[in-house]
């Protein structure tokens, strides 16, 4: 559907490096991706596999040691990693919002929350008056289906459950309407009754403004119950990408697999777990090749050698392994 | 001895022993890798050492006996003769610095190691047993921290007499309350956590706990804070010194000598100015290092 | 109970553990948290016993409880036949009863090489002679896929996974009988996770362990366990074979619980939340069932009186002896 206009967000190739104590970490290495106007995509992946500090980048949050040190993200077609911070800061917020995992820390601890949401607003549009924006606020809040939200946007953070934190985050960063938005994670951290109604929340919210959701997380059923198309990283680097359908139901590169076949729910108690053999590779001195190659079953020499491009596997699914290349493997 | 199943792996001695060495260097390379990296560090280091050498190589250094008066060669500016000039009583400054050295550094050392221990112990007590031993040495320490460090430290060698020695017991029992307070708050958070419970779970006394694996976790933090605070005390020394309180003449004591040119300081400013400046320095060193030595003891900067 | 006493390893009962809620300028008392609330249960030798519920329910206090680190406010712990003092105090049974706790950045000492990690237990108890130690603290961490290399390094110098085997080496070391896991892998990675629990698995068959698995993982709670409870705001709901409850679950919090898990197998079939709201806080808790509140089925009664832990009725499929539920108005199967 992306085909005709141009894509809302387009990243190209990104690279981004950490100097730490013991070297060079190689944390994000060639990641490109396309997010389409309305689109929500998935980015799944282990603990260090790149998926937060990609959001970050977006939103030119990278903290030293880290630094971004190639590629481009383009949104709407301005260059992010080029614009000057003013710009920028206009950008943050307002066209791209970001939800973390942990509600309770994102909040300012001593302003009470109706402030906080009315603070977002202010600060995007001095047109309004406190008073405007405060009654805008009352109503995002009730919008997130917080009970009574006259009286609980009085309260402060600390007064809040999880859950309900997390729902008044999600007032604060869709208050403005934004064009994308990020979700870092954004019901780890809560029950699974609670995870349930938030994702319902957001799917409701987001049709309804019309944004495109990046939804970062470690937990493959949320992004299949929630995105329509999911990108899989392994060690710094795109592995696999196409519709939910087609990466959960044929997934084509071995890593995308072997993460499906883990899954306990996915196998007969009587029978051992599958496991992926060996450890994620150390980002300071990355494999040559493909980075999951030392732990891939399939593996052939090639893939020791050289880097595997995206290779076509369908409509518009695509695996970076050379299972799928002229030549193959070997 | 044992009733347990199962039999116990052959160990290779040697292999050990290479283990052990290849942990301590990587250990010590991690501390050099974080020291180094920090030019501060370096630098309070560079300065702390050099107090060392100086002290230690007194002999050598001084040009001048630091107790002989020339009094007819009294309150000279820096020249070849005297580098650093001469006092009201015709003493090398220079020569009296370089003695002194070995005064700050055992008033500075002999209070760590007097303070640093009892507050150790108290905090450890008070924030492991909690209750009423917790109410009873905290509410004590209140009243120490109630007082200026310095007011403190003035009374106690008020009362106690002058004298290097007591100057020394009188800056410590200013001292140690505040280290008591730092462990204390420290192991409120240490016995509560996760590896401290674990513990427990196998079967570890409240004694062995608190010597084993609260008083290291301490232990590190109390070193920062030491370091840190070398400099006040060596300010409180010679605070104390300056008030004739501390060291006695004609003990080369930097304060002290702070003292006897104050009333030279607007014609024969180095009198003054020069021990000043040696204070300063030192201090100064402390504070560096202090904070340098924080940054390499944090388990959390060797993660990466 | 009418089941054969020798089978038994553990068995709970009643058990109310009680937190004062301190606060205001005098840190008075409040109130008091109800963490558990008359708890029973009972574990046999050499099963797993999984123990779902939210946070806040209950499920690590129990864990805690049992090895002591929770403040028995009412009723008995019994282990292998011996009643466990109600003061906390288990330093005989340190060696019998071990936990695993969910954290393994936060459960490992940070300035002890794993040497002195793995044999602290062993000199604490008085189990092995100083030269021993080490040999016994090797066997066990190559038992758990660790070896010799890593006696010298520190936690730090470990991944998530790799901790959590040092922690079972340390548990282990002492060749427990009963092992209380705390969420032991929902800190870890998947692929990481299913090292774990297979390894989990594999250490039961050899060493002949019983568990008590505690999680918030429903998935992982159907791999790992034959029998299984739900916990609710320190109650336990409902209890039985795992496969009866996954299958045939009857309390309402059971079925709600159920249908809030996101599936990938299932993902065209999203549904709406299960259950509306929070779950409401364990602070002087009123009587009647725990669940009320949010429960689509709540009748008067169920805001009077709390209904007991009964055995399952009207189960045509048999639902195994042990299925109980607490509930007045269970889901029949069938129901819808």
């Amino acid at each position: 559907m992306a085909t005709a206009s141009p894509p809302l967000l387009a990243v190209e190739d990104l690279q981004i490096r950490f100097h730490t104590l013991r070297g060079v970490v190689h944390a994000l290495d060639g990641v490109s991706f396309e997010i389409a106007r309305g689109e929500s995509i998935g980015l799944v992946g282990e603990t260090g596999c790149g998926k937060s500090i990609t959001a970050r980048a977006i939103l030119r949050l990278v903290d030293p040691p880290g630094r971004i040190t190639a590629g481009s993200i383009r949104f709407e077609g301005t260059e992010l990693l080029t614009l000057d911070r003013r710009a920028m800061r206009t950008i943050r917020g307002q066209k791209i919002s970001m939800i973390m995992q942990e509600p309770k820390v994102s909040l300012n601890p001593v302003m009470r929350i109706g402030r906080q949401v009315a603070e977002t607003l202010l600060i995007h549009d001095r047109s309004l008056s406190h008073r405007q924006a405060e009654a805008k606020a009352r109503d995002m809040l009730g919008s997130v289906s917080i009970p009574d939200p006259a009286r609980m946007a009085q309260r402060y953070p600390h007064e809040l459950s999880g859950g309900m934190a997390q729902r008044v985050m999600i007032a604060m960063m869709l208050v403005t309407r934004p064009r994308l938005l990020i979700a870092d994670e954004p019901t780890s951290a809560l029950d699974v009754t609670i995870q349930a109604q938030i994702l319902d929340l957001m799917t409701d919210l987001i049709a309804e403004i019309g944004s495109s959701v990046l939804m970062i997380s470690h937990d493959l059923a949320v992004v299949a119950e929630t995105c329509d198309r999911v990108i899989v990283m392994y060690a710094g680097t795109v592995v696999e990408s196409g519709t939910v359908d087609a990466v959960l139901d044929e997934p084509s590169h071995p890593y995308t697999r072997g993460l499906l076949n883990t899954l306990p729910d996915q196998v007969d108690p009587d029978r051992p777990l599958q496991s992926i053999p060996g450890n994620v590779p150390s980002l300071l001195a990355p494999p040559v090749g493909c980075r999951f190659a030392p732990r891939c079953p399939e593996a052939g020499p090639r893939c020791r050698r050289e880097t595997p491009a995206a290779y076509d596997v369908g409509a518009g699914h695509v695996a970076a392994c050379f299972l799928h290349a002229d030549g193959g493997v070997a | 001895m044992t009733d347990l199943p199962g039999t116990p792996a052959v160990l290779d001695r040697a292999e050990i022993r290479r283990l052990r060495r290849a942990a301590r260097y990587r250990s010590w390379g991690d501390s050099y890798t974080l020291w180094r990296r920090n030019p501060i560090t370096v630098a309070g280091t560079l300065i702390i050492v050099f107090l060392v050498l100086v002290a230690a190589a007194a002999p050598l250094l001084a040009t001048h006996d630091p107790y002989n008066q020339i009094l007819s060669d009294r309150l000279l500016p820096p020249s070849a003769e005297y580098w650093f000039g001469t006092d009201n009583l015709g003493r090398d400054i220079y020569s009296r610095i370089v003695y002194g050295s070995r005064l700050t550094i055992l008033i500075a050392v002999l209070v760590a190691l007097i303070s640093g221990p009892i507050g150790l112990l108290v905090g450890v007590l008070a924030g492991y047993v909690g209750g009423a031993t917790d109410e009873v040495l905290m509410r004590l320490s209140d009243i120490f921290l109630a007082f200026p460090k310095l007011i403190l430290a003035i009374a106690f060698a008020a009362a106690l007499g002058t004298g290097l020695e007591n100057m020394i017991i009188a800056i410590s029992v200013a001292n140690w309350p505040g280290y008591a307070r730092l462990v204390r708050a420290e192991t409120l958070a240490i016995r509560n956590s996760d590896y401290i419970q674990a513990i427990r779970v196998l079967g570890a006394s409240h004694a062995r706990i608190m010597l084993r694996h609260v008083t290291p976790m301490c232990f590190s933090t109390l070193i920062v804070r030491v370091s840190l605070d070398m400099g006040a005390i060596i300010l409180i020394a010679a605070g104390l010194g300056f008030l004739g309180l501390g060291a006695q003449p004609p003990a080369p004591e930097w304060g002290l000598m702070v003292s006897d040119g104050r009333n030279y300081l607007v014609d024969q400013w180095w009198v003054s100015t020069l021990p000043g400046m040696a204070i300063l320095i030192v201090v100064l060193g402390f504070n560096l290092l202090g904070d340098g030595i924080r940054d390499i003891l944090d388990p959390r900067q060797r993660q990466g | 109970m009418t089941r054969p006493a020798d089978d038994l390893l553990l068995e709970v009962r009643d058990l109310h553990v009680d937190y004062p809620l301190r606060g205001g300028l005098l840190q008075r008392r409040r109130g008091t948290i109800k963490a558990l609330n008359g708890v029973s249960l009972s574990l046999r030798r050499g099963e797993i016993y999984g123990l779902v519920g939210e946070s806040g329910c209950g499920k690590t206090t129990l864990g805690r409880a049992l090895v002591g680190l929770a403040p028995q406010a009412g009723g008995e712990i019994t282990f292998d036949g011996v009643r466990l003092p109600a003061d906390g105090r288990r330093d005989r049974f340190a060696r019998k009863i071990q936990l695993i706790f969910q954290d393994p950045y936060a459960s490992l000492h940070p300035r002890k090489p794993v040497r002195e990690l793995v044999g602290e237990g062993l000199l604490i108890n008085g189990l092995a002679s100083a030269d021993e130690v080490d040999g016994r603290s090797l066997a066990m961490l190559e038992r758990v896929g660790l070896n010799a290399e890593h006696l010298y390094r520190y936690a730090h110098e470990f991944s998530g996974g790799q901790r959590q085997r040092i922690a079972l080496a340390r548990a282990l070391v002492l060749h427990p009988q009963l092992i209380v896991l705390d969420e032991p892998t929902s800190a870890l990675d998947v692929s990481v996770q299913a090292q774990t629990l297979n390894l989990l698995k594999e250490l039961r068959r050899e060493l002949g362990l019983t568990y008590l698995f505690i999680s918030h993982d429903l998935g992982v709670v159907r791999y790992m366990s034959q029998r299984m409870a739900v916990m609710y705001l320190g109650h336990i709901v409902e209890e039985g074979e795992t496969e009866t409850i996954f299958e045939r679950p009857q309390h309402p919090y059971t079925r709600s619980l159920l249908a809030s898990l996101p599936s990938i197998r299932h993902r065209k079939q999203r549904h709406k939340a299960a259950l509306q709201g929070d779950p409401p806080t364990p602070i002087d808790p009123p009587p009647g069932c725990p669940f009320a509140g949010r429960c689509p089925k709540t009748q008067p009664i169920c805001r009077e009186q709390n209904p007991a832990l009964a055995p399952a009725v009207g189960d045509p499929a048999g639902g195994g002896r042990d299925h109980r539920v607490a509930c007045y108005f269970p889901d029949l199967p069938g129901e819808g």
